[in-house]
């Protein structure tokens, strides 16, 4: 790795530090842990749909959905059956690892906005299902008294500073997947399915195949985040299967940086933290969160991430500039500068 | 010998016989041109070979395994590569980037490679490093690696998508007018971009307007004119072959050479 100052590197350092020190400083404000711990579980799913909104391309609403089914499954599994935290959430992300694939055979068959409206359907579905279906899910009465996860050692999870810690583990995971995808030849592949399908075939990329595996991992980490939300929460009621909680993932992640690594962590947090911080005005907040929006999706298009990271990016190559020879081999340089220049796009 | 062999091929949409009873055969090692006023089927041809469209009769043959009918992402595999009328490219990508996204073809290493950096994983991608810069370096526009793909020259974005399509180690690459949009003196560097890629071992197939380019270039050449072959053979018989004459006079069809 090269040893030169990474502006990515530093502000994923930045980042990192931020949420591992959060509760230190904190000194014992809970509401504030518990908001951070509920913001984590959000932003690993919202890591989900980076995999198939921000590098694939396609616009799934069913996100919220399949949120809401790891949530039910490992509330219902810990409460009315009785089952331990662990399996319950392995339980959950197999689910909806395996029903996001299902599903995609059968959604990834139509395209663009009429794959956006069809998720859309299958996250009302989902929804309706758990809102409805009282005998199983207890519909509006909702699941309480959900297992924290059960404790290794020392680590006893009822703790809100080390149940944080565990979520911010998950986080972490789903963070790296991001940034190892995208610098390897899968992320190639769905970059250049969002790019244009038919150049994408035209190199012999399975272009059904690989949407399909994007949507069942994008699905596999909204059940994960799901499943670790019903523990955060010890009860939960249908809205954590709602379509506007599949809203609300996509302002964060298109706040944050579609296609991004850091993206869905900073938009989730910026977002949530907004969103407190306008709590008076309740339902008015969206006078003040709106126009912010408005002004971001204008002037950063690429969210906050991606806008920082274009900066870097042309900031490089306005140095890279004074060397450059068009026409003559540049090979001496190190394949590294390629990998940061691509983490510019 | 026979690299793809063509029998009967026809495709209709809706009423309309875009290409009807097209026999060809693409010898190994050589060029071979498809060339027709607008209209006649040209293109088409090219898309039921790589397997954008699916032949409505007719097989397709390459190397003796039928292929008729396979998805482009088979056909690219087993080593036919294309490119497009109309340049595509991954825009936002580096130029770089761009040629590296023809290895994935050849990749083995998956989600789990990457995310364990596995050595399988560390030396493929190594590889497709190498790989990617020979065929940029082949297409003589390595010192453009680091550009972002949209913002290079129209003439640099067509090699670009020529070097994408070498890097997927194809034994045939299809041409869709290669050198349209063009000036005369790019097009001479094409032509001889075209020589190096058959001298490298690959075997080209051609579609072009530009009957100056066809005539230099093609070893062999097929004449369609809506959606039939009318005439096929070396570039000289094709010259003087009458049917072929009244096809460009007679259509309403202005000659594109020089022009944009």
């Amino acid at each position: 790795m090269t040893t030169t100052f990474s502006p990515q590197r530093f502000g994923t350092l930045l980042v990192a530090l931020a949420l591992l020190l959060a509760p230190l400083t904190l000194g014992g404000e809970e509401y504030v842990l518990r908001v951070l711990t509920v913001g984590a579980t959000y932003a690993i799913a919202v890591y989900g749909m980076n995999l198939i909104l921000g590098l694939t391309g396609q616009l799934s609403l069913a996100h919220g959905g399949f949120f809401g089914i790891g949530v039910y499954v490992v509330g219902l599994l810990t409460t009315d059956y009785d089952w331990a935290f662990w399996p319950s959430l392995a339980v959950a992300v197999t689910a909806t690892a395996v029903g996001g694939y299902v599903a995609g055979v059968v959604a990834l068959r139509t395209h663009e906005e009429y794959f956006a409206i069809f998720t859309m359907a299958m996250g009302f579905i989902i929804f309706l299902v758990i809102s409805r279906w009282e005998s199983v899910t207890h519909a509006h009465s909702g699941v309480s008294g959900v297992k924290f996860p059960e404790g290794f050692g020392a680590f006893d999870f009822s703790e809100p500073t080390v149940m944080y810690y565990l979520v911010l583990l998950f986080l972490l995971g789903a963070a790296y997947v991001t940034y190892a995808v995208r610098r390897s030849g899968i992320g190639r592949t769905l970059v250049a399915i969002r790019t244009s399908e038919d150049l994408a075939r035209s190199i012999g990329v399975n272009v059904g195949l690989n949407k399909q595996l994007a949507f069942a991992a994008s699905t596999t980490l909204a059940g994960l985040g799901g499943g670790l939300f019903a523990a955060v929460q010890g009860f939960v009621g249908p809205s954590a299967a709602g379509i506007d909680l599949t809203f609300e993932m996509l302002m964060f992640i298109l706040v944050g940086g579609l296609g991004t690594v850091l993206g869905p962590v900073v938009g989730t947090f910026l977002v949530l933290f907004l969103f407190e911080f306008f709590q008076d005005f309740e339902a008015y907040r969206f006078l003040v969160l709106g126009p912010i929006i408005v002004v971001l999706v204008i002037f950063a298009p690429r969210g906050i991430v991606g806008y920082l990271n274009q900066f870097v990016g042309r900031v490089r190559s306005r140095g890279a500039n004074g060397s450059r020879n068009p026409g003559g081999p540049r090979g001496d340089r190190q394949a590294e500068t390629t990998t940061d220049v691509k983490e510019a796009l | 010998m026979t690299l793809l062999e063509v029998r009967g091929l026809g495709k209709h949409f809706s009423g309309l016989h875009a290409v009807d009873d097209v026999d060809l055969d693409i010898a190994e090692g050589r060029i071979t041109a498809i060339i027709g006023p607008n209209g006649a089927g040209k293109s088409t041809v090219f898309n039921l070979l790589a397997g954008f469209y699916r032949p409505t009769s007719g097989t397709v043959r390459f190397r003796d395994r039928d292929i008729t009918g396979m998805s482009p992402h088979r056909t690219v595999a087993h080593g036919i590569a294309r490119t497009f009328q109309t340049t595509k490219l991954f825009e936002d990508a580096t130029v770089l980037d761009n040629v590296l996204s023809g290895r994935i073809v050849r990749s083995r290493s998956t989600a789990f490679d990457a995310v364990l950096r596995t050595p399988r994983h560390r030396r493929e991608e190594r590889l497709n490093l190498e790989k990617a810069m020979a065929a940029l370096e082949f297409a003589g526009i390595a010192g453009y690696r680091d550009e972002i793909a949209a913002s290079v020259p129209q003439e640099v974005q067509k090699r670009v998508s020529i070097a994408l399509a070498l890097a997927t180690e194809p034994e045939l690459l299809l041409l869709d007018e290669p050198a349209a949009g063009l000036t005369e003196e790019e097009t001479v560097g094409f032509a001889q971009l075209i020589r190096d890629i058959v001298a490298d071992g690959v075997t080209v197939g051609l579609v072009e307007h530009r009957m100056s380019m066809v005539m230099s270039l093609a070893d062999h050449i097929l004449v369609l004119d809506h959606g039939k072959e009318i005439a096929s053979g070396a570039p000289a018989a094709i010259r003087t072959d009458p049917q072929v004459i009244e096809a460009y006079l007679g259509a309403d069809h202005t000659d594109q050479e020089g022009a944009g």
